[in-house]
């Protein structure tokens, strides 16, 4: 066994190094199908920022009326106001793109028969006005 | 692509996660960003902060910023991985994803726990 053998196990002699094409990084910007997965992916730092976003509303609140009053004043600001804009628009873009995959990943039968792709795609669209109808009620009913 | 043993794991929160916030953050969104801050829509402070202190909204929160959490790390390890072709880098980028996601979660349920 050769020197380089024993202190990597992983070691093979004379592997041959197989050709690869150089992707650019950008890749993705060539075509609108990949820029819209690119995309797609990057819906997730907009979840991420929400669910922070909402600690850190939580935490104006827990402080007091007046620092809650405070952070609602500081959003009102047009710089946040716009970032709000594209934040909310990526997550709409994952409403749309992850309830329309809900087809691929469930797969329900009426008996024999498959349900048709636009009825579990609708269904999902029906539980997203209601989630949406609880969280509206949560935050409003009987706190005016 | 690199596939660990722990994916389906992984999977199943960002899946789970990505339908919760599929379902509820762009209603959440739009009260926090918009209707509350410019005045659409009006909530006392007090009546608001008594309804998050419930237990069971606090758990529902804790649940919510977790799931997120954890789908974002999922998405976004491979999204660098595709994006960027940081192949070299997997481990160092798995780590500094469900890492963050798990501290950020640590964080959410000390703060959750203590809260108002």
């Amino acid at each position: 066994m050769s020197e380089p053998a024993r202190a990597n196990p992983r070691y093979t002699p004379y592997h041959p190094r197989w050709h690869r094409r150089r992707m650019p990084i950008f890749w993705w910007l060539g075509r609108l199908s990949y820029t819209r997965f690119i995309t797609r992916e990057l819906t997730s730092l907009a979840v991420a920022y929400t669910a922070l976003f909402l600690l850190a509303a939580l935490c104006a609140l827990a402080y007091g009326e007046a620092d809650w009053e405070a952070f609602l004043a500081r959003l009102r600001h047009p710089g946040w106001v716009a970032f709000h804009v594209g934040v909310f628009l990526f997550l709409l873009f994952h409403t749309v793109t992850w309830l329309g995959l809900a087809p691929k990943a469930l797969v329900l039968k009426v008996g024999r028969r498959r349900l048709p792709d636009a009825a579990v795609v609708a269904g999902h669209y029906a539980a997203w006005a209601a989630a949406s109808a609880l969280v509206l009620a949560f935050f409003l009913w009987r706190t005016g | 692509m690199i596939r660990l043993p722990r994916e389906p794991f992984f999977w199943a929160l960002f899946s789970s996660g990505g339908m919760l916030a599929a379902l509820v953050l762009p209603a959440l969104a739009a009260i926090l960003f918009f209707a509350l801050p410019l005045g659409w829509l009006s909530a006392d402070h007090g009546a608001l902060l008594e309804r998050f202190a419930h237990p069971l909204a606090r758990l529902v929160v804790f649940g919510l910023v977790a799931l997120c959490l954890f789908h974002w790390a999922h998405r976004f390890r491979y999204t660098l991985y595709d994006g960027l072709q940081l192949y070299h880098l997997s481990a160092l980028i798995a780590v500094l994803c469900y890492g963050g996601a798990t501290l950020a979660t640590l964080g959410a349920a000390w703060f959750l726990v203590a809260f108002p």
